[in-house]
Parts: structure tokens; C-alpha cells; sequence
């Protein structure tokens, strides 16, 4: 364990720093210490200030206020460039390299090395190699990037990282889109250059990683600095009440799922679909929906599990297998025919497929119905002022008026409103991807009853959220996938947290 | 380099492929068309556009676009001419004024480009109606060239046996293109181009001179637009400021024809090189021919440029559906 | 009259307020700008000169608009609107190419306007497949047909400029109605359909979804595809519309000049009045924007400077218009008076 006292050894020392934009106080006056040889977990909720603090500190935003140190210097990075000149280099959970260059390129770009000025293709070729060897990778390294895994793109990145002899190193949720094996292997190779004196900052919302890796622990809230705490001095279940601002006893109430553990075998089937498959996107499955059902559908980021609702909605076409509606073979090639049968689907990412920003909130509402109602067929301004102000009241959303533009709502009203375009539809069955994903707590739990109600009104859902928790709440029954295969459902009692990750863990086989 | 048959080599392939059959196909159809002279002039005829080009090889492959090329060969053209007539400065005083004012132009919308977000289909079609502007306020008719050292520039020339010459035009074009491919492929700043292109928001967090590298490819394009005009007005000895209209067409289709994707990330100059040679085959078919008009030259253009980027874009489903499938 | 301003009521200040600054200077400077005389029951004046001078610009103004509130350009309303020219007067004088100068039978004009401008809403529809089943950015697109385009109008008129004499055909470009000039109505009654079709069915609230979100707009269930292609479908008619007045008043086709640099006085008026982006748009405002230029266009010709001039001069203001509406350099000279007043 590093010698707290001994200034020499801080990495970098962050004192009051606060950041804001508009209408948001991202940062308020946090405090952050990274010692040389330590690898620091730094946590918080959706919307704690995480991304904003390492955005600041690679010099993607500006801070307001506050002092930085880096190595004991006065620090303000200007640009990712600069950043990375004085040795903070950062692997970002979405693959941040150059997908049509090669392996080598992509190690090496910006300072490859020369002779007689110009790039000496052969040595960079060669040091790569190297460089993947000391991760313990050997490939082809002068093929594109883009022909490799996830798993593969994420060292190359470590590797560019440690290339530039990077002091400072920021893991964004690297292990999102890993599995077990590929964990493993980037938590040897986090403690190996952990040995060598590198500072490691490990964002994560996996907590048994955590507990694993980490030697202290930093937790934001709501932009705020709630504390740091070297690791055996923060039990996982402090841990979390810290996280959420509760007392343990209300974490514990909020343990308590709701009693759904009945499988809705009286119900009406409503859509069953059947050997449905997508070459090389989704092997085949089938799965069935109850009517007033909501079915939780649980993986690792890049199980399938957006791919599978994609399908279903007519987004991507399947390549085989059939799907029914009410017991009927249906055709689905598009979104319109999936809304044509009342399906409906609140997409992952709520800014580029689901909000219109520059369109106001009554716009934003009433577009999907208008779509299907046809060009000829509009509502009148009347009606749509009257559907807008229903679900507004319905949703609690807050808003200045119905034609407040759509983009200068927060978040969490952002969701809803995209809820309430398709609740305006009145669907039989709402698909919900991570709809809780990046909004805050009070939010997330006014989602979560209304989708109870909604069920409870005959609506059946299909729920897809990386939170297990929010799963093991919400849902009756849960289809599981991993590595884009289902891999079994689980309900009843059998839906616990940790069912379902020993599941995953052991392919579904034997629990 | 190990020489694989994948699929950033097809439209390569094909490039130079359909420039054979068209090269073929003109040897037959025409008597005296297979000849080191009319194979000559396909460096001499193209020089100027083949040097645009070779930076607008550079703009796409970087994921961006310039429409100003053509209105500025003529700008460049219209002002040599008139320095050269109007005032007593030397002649190589007139070239580098040209192409610094190139540069300068480039550099300019380069920036506006880059610090204030403008789209680059915007920044560059104000370019070219200013260039154009331009060209109109200096001169509405064309300018003869009767400088000495113009006239002996245009008739030097490398002289081959068999009273075969390579003129100096045709010379800088091929060092154009060489130097643009050493430096696409040489250069950080080359392979910077690319990483922007492939994407320019991990360029950034990877620590490249996003916007540095984006200044620079506007202001190389539109200098070698500027030498571009140059060669152009030895080739012609005169200044136009209507020369060069549609030129953009011409030039992109090269581009696009030899190999380079429109959305950017991939292409190479040597593509292009035979992108602009299809384009001068297809107009000395024309020529040959005899009783076909000019125009038909911009229609075939359009047509082939079509079908190209149908091919590219039939490529890269595939492509992705085999990635897919993986 | 309010909801074509819905909106735009903000927006459409800083344009009327151009164009007001540009009419002031005029009635100061050109003697007799704002007379308008009644000759055989006909108007006549500088003001109802421009109103018909910008006719066609206004035409394409209307077609632009809606393409770029789609999110794309069309760069071939200058060469579609050379086509369309170049098709009707060869329909009315099928034999001038031959050298035949006589007229044969006089073609009705059914025939002369509709075969142009079929062959117009197919161009841009061609253009619309491009952009949006094949996924080719509308720059590059439209580009191929803007020089395309040209070559096929030389086509048409073998490289001749056809000059021609029909007397309905020319009541178009250079009749008038109720004392107004026929083009100008022909805006009105446009601007005023296009309006109807825009905002009194859901199109319009589909065009600015589409532009400002298209993958949301297509999970909605909009079509997007096809509205997008419908767009540059109408773009290419309101380019024949327009090349087919210039055709009928100069009594000639002329493949090469008609339409020639107009994409850009288009894509001018579209960003002065206030559609800068995909996504929301400002049919009021694009009108307003393509009188400013044409406005500032006459006037600049009398003062006697040359005509292509005039393209530095608009290049200039749509930069200028563009930098105004930038919020990259709003929020960087914030950020400089903030330093400043440290």
C-alpha cells in the first residue's frame, strides 16, 4: 500500500473543482487523489459526475474552478493531445480508435517512428508486435482494426496507452462488452502496470470488480464529492448507500422487489416468435410474450439483447423463423409494421434515435400517432394540445409548456417524454431499452411503477436494463443471453441477482 | 507489402481494370489511338485536373468535400494572366503570389471549417461562387499569356527518341502525384488524414491535431488548385474566369472512379491517378470518334460516376454483412 | 397570415429587417425606386421588377427550403431548370436543330409545359433515390446532375440556343394577369399550395422530423425514405416551373446560361431566412430571403457594376449569415467577453 503522507507520491490532486452547463451543476467543488502504484475506483450513479470529472481532467471540458496537480504542477489540459503530452491517456468503454487503420497505426499514429522523415513502416510493424506482446496478444498487426473483437480492440487500446509511457491511466467501464476469461486478463494486466507505478482510475458499475481491483474508492453523488475511502474501510452494501444518498434500511426496502413471481399462465399469449434468427447478429431463439407480461431481457452489453428488440420491431430483419401477434403469422419489415401492430419501442439511445430536439415537447408527443394516422389524417391542434397535456400530467413531466423545445429537457424527461409518445399510441406491447439508463433515482423509480401499471392495465413489456436489480423488480420472468445466444429464461424464485449472473457465468448450464 | 485480394483492393481492381477495357476497346475501334503519343497526352490534357485531384483525394479521404476547385483554376488563371500583362513584377513573383493566395484561400476556409463548425459543403460553395466573383471583378474576358518565361515553361519539354516529348506540364503532374502519395502514405500528417476520416471523434481523444491536420488539407487542396490553375494557363496561354465551371464534377469522379470512398477513411492517390486517366480516355474517345459533341464528355462522366459509387456502396453492405456473419 | 409565421416570428426579423435596410437605401440613392406606374392596365416599377426578376429564384427558393429542412442540398436546380428550357422550346420548334428554320405546326402548350416538367420531377426523384435509397451524400448526389445535367440540356438543343416565337407558351414568362406579372402569381399561387401541403397536413411536421432526427423519425414509423425522395422530387418540378419562365420570357433556351449560379442564390435565400440546418424551416422566411437577394442584386446593377460581380457579393452575405447564426463562434466570443471583463 503507497504512503498516503509523502506528497511525491500523488499522481494527481484535484481540489474544489466545479463544472457547470447549462442549467446543470455537473461538478460542485469535488476532490479526487491519485497515488502512484494504486489502481482507484472511482464511483457514483448514472449522472454523478463520473464522465464529467475525466472529460475535465483529459481536457475535454474546461473547469470553472478549482486547482488541479498533476505530479505536484499546476494543470490545465486544453485538448485530448495535451492531456496525453503530460501522460494522462484514457480507454473509453466505446472503442475510441481508428477502425479502417491497422493494429500497428492505430498504437502508433501521431508518434510513429521515422527515418529520413518519413514513417518507418517496418520498425512501427515490429514495435507493435511487441508492445501486444507485453500484453500477452500476438496478431496480425498490420490488418484493420475493425476486423477484430471488442476484447482485442480494447488492449490494443491499453497497449497505445502505455506507449505513450502514460503516468495516468483512466479505464472508462472497460469490462462492459468483456467476458470472464477477457476480465481476468485486463485485471493482470491493470495490476502488473499497477506494480510498475502507474495510477489507474477504474470506472465501473460491476462492484465485485471493484472489491477485486481497487485499492480506494472515490464516490461522487449528483455531482458532489461524497468521500474517499481506501477499500477495507467500505463494505460493499456502505458502498451502495453511499452511491445512492440512502440509509441502509431504505436500500434494503428498495431490495424489496416486488412480488411478481408468478408466471402468467392464465394469460393470453400475444406475440410468440419462433426460430427467429439474424445471421451473425443473433442466433436463433424463440420467446414468447404474455399479454400484461413484462419479460425482462438480461446480458452483458453486446449480448444481443438490443439486437433481439431491433428484430422484433422491424428495425433489422431477421433471416429466419416466424413471428405471431395474437396468434396470427405476421410480417414485420419495418417499424410501421411493427407499430401497424401495436407494438411499440423506447430505443437505448435516447438523443440520436429517439428525442427530435429541435421539435417541441407537443411535436415530440404527437409524431408517432401522426405517422401512423397518415399525411391526410392530422390531429388538430386541439387534440394534440389535449393528448400532450394528459401525458405530461400522466408522467409528471416537467416542462415550461407544450412547445418548450424537446432538447432543453433533462434526461429523465426526455424518457418520459418518448414513454409518452407511445403510450399516446396506446400499445399492446412496449419494448423499453435501458430505460433508466443515465436519470436519476427518482425518475427511475416513477418509471418503474408505471410500467407495474401499465402491466397491471394489460400492457405487456418487454424490459431491457444492464441493472439487474431493476430487473429482478420489475419483471415476472427473464429471458437471458450471452455472447448473442439465449441462453434460458428464468422466473418465479429462480429470479434473483444472483441466479442470473451464476447463469450467465456458467452458459446457462447447471445453477 | 503482401498483396491481398480483400475488399479494399476491389475498387481498385475494378478501377483499373475498366481502364483497360476502355484502353483496349479505343486500340481497336481507332486507328492510331494505341500510340505513345496519344498515351502522352493523357498526362498532358489532364495535368491540370489530375493535379486538383490529387488534394481533393486528400479532402475526401478526411470525410470532407471542396466545390470551390473549378471557380478557382479560373481565379488563379485570370490573375497570372493579368499580372503578367498589367504589371511589370517577374514572373515567378506572379506564380508564388498564386499559389500563396491558394494557400490563403485554403487556409481560410479551412478554418471555418474547423473553429466554427461550418459544413464544409457550405464553407466551399460560397469558395467557389467568391472565387468565381473574383475572377469576374479582375477580368469578365478571357486574358492572353505573352510572358516569356510562360511561353518557354509551356514548350520545354523532356524529349524521348522518335521525336516523343514529355512537356513540363505533364512533368509536375507526375511529381504532384508522386509527392501526394509519399505524403499520404509517409507522413503523420497523411495518416492523420485517414484517422480522421475513419472517425474524427476518436482522432481527438487519441490525441491527433484533429484540427490542424483539417486546416492543412484544405490549404494543400487549394494551393495545388492554384499550381493547378497555373499549368492550366500554360496549357491555354490565356486567363478565364469562366474556365474550369463543372471542373468539380470531373474531379471528384476521379477520385471517387479511382477507389476513394466518399464517406472517407479509405483511398489511395495512385487510384485517382487512374481515375483521371479513364476520364481522359473517355474524352480522347470523344475526340476520336469525331461526330460526337462535347457534352457527351460531362453526360458519360455522370454516368460513370454513378455507377461507381452504386459499386462502392454495394461493396460496403456486403462488406458489412460479412462482418456480420462472423 | 399567423401560421405561416408560426415560429418564425423571431426568425423572420433580422431578414425583413435586411430587406427593409436595402429598400431604404434605394429610396435615397435610385431616383424613382418606388414608383409604380399602370401602362395598359399593366404594372410597372423597380419593386414590381424585382418581384419578377426573382420569380424564379423564388420558385427554387421553395423547392430548396424543403430539401433542406430533409437535412440535404440540391445543387441541380440550375441544370434541371436549363432541361426543362432547353425541352420546351425544342417540343415548340422540333426542327430548328436540323437547320430547319421554319415553324411547323404549332405544339400545344399542354405538351410544352408538362413533358418539361415530367421530365423535371423524375430528375429530382432521381436525385431523391440517390440520396435516400443509396445513401449518397446530397452534395455529391446532386452535384452529378448539376454538370450531368448541362450536358444533357446541350443535348436537347445540340449546343444551339433555340430561339423561339408561341404566343401562350410566352404568356408565362411575360404575360400578365389582373395587371401583375404572370410569374409573380405563379410564386403566390406556389408558395401559397406548398404552404397548404406543409402545414395543413402533418408533411411538413415529417419534413423538419426527418431532418432533425431521421433514425427517430423512422423508428416512429415515418416514412423516411420516400418522403426524402419525394422532397427532391419537388425541388426538380419548382426548377422546371422556374426554367420554364426563364425559357418563355427571353423567348429562348439557352443550355448553357439559363439557371446558371442559381443553386446558390437558392441556397442563400433558404439560410437568410432562417433554415440554417436540417429540421425546422421558414417557408416566409426563405420568400423574404430570396427578395433580399434579388433586391440587392438589382440594386448593385444599378450602380453599374457588372452582373457576376454580384456572386462575390452574395457569397460574402451568406457567410456572413452563416457566421451570424453560428453557435460555435456565439459561444466563443462569450467566452472571450468573459475573459475580457476578468
Amino acid at each position: 500500500m503507497p504512503d498516503l503522507k509523502a506528497d511525491s507520491s500523488q499522481l494527481v490532486e484535484i481540489r474544489g473543482l466545479s463544472k457547470s452547463f447549462p442549467g446543470v451543476k455537473a461538478l460542485d467543488s469535488v476532490n479526487f487523489t491519485l497515488r502512484r502504484g494504486e489502481i482507484h475506483a472511482l464511483m457514483g450513479e448514472n449522472g454523478a459526475g463520473k464522465s464529467t470529472l475525466i472529460k475535465v481532467l483529459t481536457g475535454l471540458h474546461k473547469k470553472d474552478k478549482g486547482s488541479i496537480k498533476v505530479d505536484g504542477l499546476d494543470f490545465e489540459s486544453s485538448s485530448p493531445m495535451d492531456a496525453s503530452s503530460k501522460g494522462i491517456s484514457t480507454v473509453y468503454q466505446e472503442i475510441n480508435l481508428v477502425p479502417n487503420l491497422s493494429v500497428a497505426e492505430n498504437i502508433f499514429i501521431g508518434r510513429q517512428p521515422m527515418k529520413f522523415g518519413m514513417v518507418d513502416w517496418k520498425l512501427m510493424n515490429q514495435k507493435a508486435k511487441e508492445a501486444l506482446k507485453k500484453l500477452d496478444i500476438d496478431i496480425d498487426v498490420t490488418i484493420q482494426l475493425s476486423q477484430y473483437s471488442i476484447a482485442i480492440q480494447q488492449m490494443i487500446a491499453i497497449a497505445r496507452s502505455l506507449d505513450i509511457k502514460a503516468k495516468i491511466l483512466i479505464l472508462d467501464e472497460p469490462t462492459s462488452s468483456l467476458d470472464l476469461a477477457e476480465c481476468e486478463q485486463l485485471f493482470s494486466i491493470m495490476n502488473k502496470l499497477k506494480e510498475e507505478g502507474m495510477g489507474i482510475i477504474f470506472i465501473t458499475h460491476f462492484l465485485d470488480q471493484v472489491y477485486q481491483n481497487s485499492d480506494y474508492i472515490t464516490v461522487l453523488r449528483n455531482g458532489s464529492f461524497v468521500g474517499e475511502y481506501p477499500i477495507k474501510e467500505l463494505p460493499k452494501l456502505k458502498l451502495i448507500s453511499k452511491m445512492l444518498g440512502k440509509e441502509i434500511t431504505d436500500i434494503n426496502e428498495l431490495n424489496n422487489k416486488i412480488h411478481r413471481d408468478y408466471y402468467h399462465n392464465d394469460k393470453k399469449m400475444f406475440v410468440k416468435m419462433e426460430g427467429i434468427e439474424r445471421k451473425g447478429v443473433l442466433s436463433r431463439f424463440d420467446m414468447d410474450i404474455r399479454e400484461g407480461e413484462v419479460l425482462g431481457l438480461v446480458g452483458l452489453l453486446g449480448s444481443g439483447r438490443t439486437e433481439m428488440a431491433k428484430i422484433l420491431f422491424g428495425i433489422d430483419k431477421h433471416t429466419s423463423g416466424y413471428i405471431n401477434i395474437n396468434g396470427n403469422l405476421v410480417n414485420i419489415k419495418s417499424p410501421r409494421d411493427a407499430i401497424s401492430h401495436s407494438l411499440a419501442f423506447c430505443p437505448e439511445d435516447r438523443k440520436t434515435e429517439g428525442i427530435i430536439p429541435d421539435l417541441t415537447v407537443r411535436e415530440n408527443i404527437v409524431l408517432a400517432l401522426q405517422a401512423k394516422n397518415g399525411i391526410l389524417h392530422g390531429l388538430k391542434r386541439k387534440e394534440q394540445e389535449d393528448i400532450t397535456s394528459k401525458f405530461i400530467k400522466l408522467l409528471q413531466i416537467k416542462v415550461s409548456g407544450l412547445e418548450q423545445m424537446a432538447g432543453t429537457l433533462s434526461g429523465g424527461n426526455q424518457q418520459k417524454l418518448i414513454l409518452a409518445r407511445w403510450l399516446a399510441m396506446n400499445p399492446k406491447l412496449l419494448i423499453l431499452d435501458e430505460p433508466t439508463r443515465g436519470i436519476d433515482i427518482g425518475a427511475k423509480s416513477e418509471i418503474e411503477k408505471l410500467i407495474n401499471k401499465m402491466s397491471e392495465d394489460n400492457m405487456s413489456v418487454l424490459f431491457i436494463s444492464s441493472e439487474l436489480d431493476e430487473v429482478i423488480r420489475c419483471c415476472s420472468r427473464a429471458a437471458i443471453l450471452k455472447d448473442r445466444k439465449k441462453i434460458g429464461e428464468l422466473y418465479g424464485e429462480k429470479l434473483t441477482e444472483n441466479t442470473i449472473m451464476n447463469y450467465i457465468a456458467k452458459d446457462g448450464y447447471e445453477l | 507489402m503482401k498483396f491481398k485480394l480483400n475488399q479494399k483492393n476491389i475498387p481498385l481492381l475494378t478501377t483499373l481494370l475498366v481502364f483497360i477495357i476502355i484502353y483496349v476497346a479505343g486500340a481497336f475501334m481507332y486507328r492510331g489511338f494505341f500510340s505513345p503519343r496519344v498515351f502522352i497526352n493523357l498526362f498532358i490534357d489532364n495535368a491540370f485536373v489530375g493535379i486538383i485531384a490529387v488534394g481533393m483525394t486528400f479532402v475526401i479521404i478526411s470525410g470532407g468535400i471542396d466545390l470551390s476547385v473549378g471557380s478557382f483554376v479560373a481565379f488563379t488563371g485570370v490573375l497570372s494572366a493579368n499580372l503578367l500583362a498589367n504589371t511589370s513584377l517577374d514572373p515567378v513573383v506572379v506564380i508564388i503570389i498564386c499559389l500563396l493566395s491558394g494557400a490563403l484561400f485554403g487556409f481560410s476556409m479551412g478554418s471555418l471549417i474547423h473553429f466554427l463548425e461550418l459544413p464544409p459543403f457550405l464553407v466551399t460553395l460560397v469558395g467557389m461562387f467568391l472565387a468565381r466573383g473574383l475572377s469576374f471583378v479582375i477580368s469578365l474576358d478571357s486574358v492572353p499569356i505573352r510572358d516569356e518565361t510562360f511561353l518557354k515553361l509551356s514548350s520545354i519539354a523532356i524529349h524521348l527518341n522518335k521525336g516523343i516529348k514529355i512537356p513540363f506540364i505533364a512533368i509536375i503532374f507526375i511529381c504532384t502525384v508522386i509527392l501526394g502519395v509519399l505524403l499520404l502514405r509517409y507522413t503523420r500528417f497523411g495518416r492523420n488524414v485517414y484517422a480522421i476520416g475513419g472517425n474524427e471523434k476518436s482522432a481527438l481523444l487519441m490525441g491527433l491535431p484533429v484540427g490542424k491536420t483539417k486546416v492543412l488539407i484544405y490549404t494543400l487542396n487549394s494551393t495545388l488548385c492554384a499550381l493547378g490553375g497555373l499549368v492550366y494557363s500554360l496549357y491555354t496561354l490565356a486567363g478565364y474566369p469562366l474556365a474550369g465551371t463543372g471542373l468539380e464534377l470531373d474531379v471528384i469522379a476521379a477520385v471517387v472512379i479511382g477507389g476513394t470512398l466518399l464517406t472517407g477513411g479509405m483511398g489511395f492517390i495512385e487510384g485517382t491517378l487512374i481515375g483521371i486517366l479513364i476520364l481522359g480516355l473517355i474524352q480522347t474517345i470523344i475526340t476520336f470518334q469525331g461526330n460526337l459533341s462535347t457534352w457527351w464528355t460531362k453526360i458519360f462522366i455522370g454516368v460513370l460516376i454513378s455507377l461507381f459509387i452504386l459499386l462502392q456502396r454495394y461493396l460496403s453492405t456486403r462488406n458489412l454483412n460479412k462482418n456480420i456473419q462472423k | 397570415m399567423k401560421p405561416l409565421l408560426k415560429n418564425a416570428d423571431k426568425n423572420l426579423l433580422y431578414p425583413l429587417l435586411a430587406l427593409s435596410a436595402i429598400l431604404l437605401f434605394n429610396l435615397f440613392f435610385t431616383d424613382g425606386f418606388f414608383s409604380i406606374q399602370i401602362k395598359n392596365g399593366h404594372l410597372f416599377g423597380s419593386l414590381i421588377d424585382i418581384l419578377n426578376r426573382g420569380a424564379p429564384v423564388m420558385l427554387i427558393t421553395i423547392g430548396m427550403t424543403l430539401v433542406y429542412a430533409t437535412g440535404g442540398v440540391d445543387l441541380s436546380v440550375g441544370a434541371i431548370m436549363a432541361i426543362s428550357g432547353a425541352l420546351s422550346a425544342q417540343l415548340i420548334r422540333p426542327d430548328y436543330i436540323k437547320g430547319i428554320i421554319e415553324y411547323g405546326n404549332t405544339t400545344s402548350l399542354f405538351i410544352v409545359l408538362s413533358i418539361p416538367l415530367l421530365i423535371s420531377i423524375i430528375l429530382g426523384l432521381w436525385n431523391g433515390f440517390l440520396v435516400a435509397f443509396i445513401g449518397v451524400q446530397p452534395i455529391i448526389a446532386t452535384l452529378i446532375l448539376m454538370t450531368a445535367g448541362r450536358g444533357i440540356a446541350q443535348l436537347i438543343t445540340h449546343g444551339l440556343i433555340i430561339v423561339f416565337e408561341h404566343e401562350s407558351f410566352q404568356f408565362i414568362g411575360s404575360g400578365f394577369l389582373f395587371g401583375i406579372p404572370f410569374p409573380i402569381i405563379l410564386v403566390i399561387l406556389l408558395t401559397f399550395i406548398t404552404w397548404l401541403l406543409t402545414r395543413k397536413t402533418s408533411i411538413g411536421l415529417f419534413i423538419e422530423a426527418i431532418g432533425a432526427n431521421p433514425l427517430a423519425s423512422h423508428y416512429m414509423g415515418i416514412k423516411v425514405k420516400m418522403m426524402k425522395t419525394l422532397t427532391y422530387g419537388f425541388s426538380g418540378f419548382c426548377a422546371g416551373l422556374a426554367g420554364i419562365i426563364v425559357c418563355s420570357d427571353i423567348q429562348a433556351a439557352d443550355a448553357n446560361n439559363a439557371g446558371l449560379f442559381l443553386e446558390l442564390d437558392a441556397i442563400a435565400s433558404v439560410i437568410i431566412g432562417g433554415t440554417i440546418n436540417g429540421g425546422r424551416f421558414s417557408l416566409a422566411g426563405s420568400i423574404i430571403g430570396a427578395l433580399i437577394i434579388q433586391a440587392l442584386s438589382t440594386t448593385i446593377i444599378t450602380r453599374g457594376i457588372p452582373p457576376q460581380v454580384v456572386l462575390v457579393f452574395k457569397a460574402f452575405i451568406i457567410i456572413i449569415v452563416a457566421l451570424i447564426q453560428s453557435e460555435k463562434l456565439r459561444a466563443q466570443l462569450k467566452d472571450l467577453l468573459k475573459r475580457g471583463r476578468k
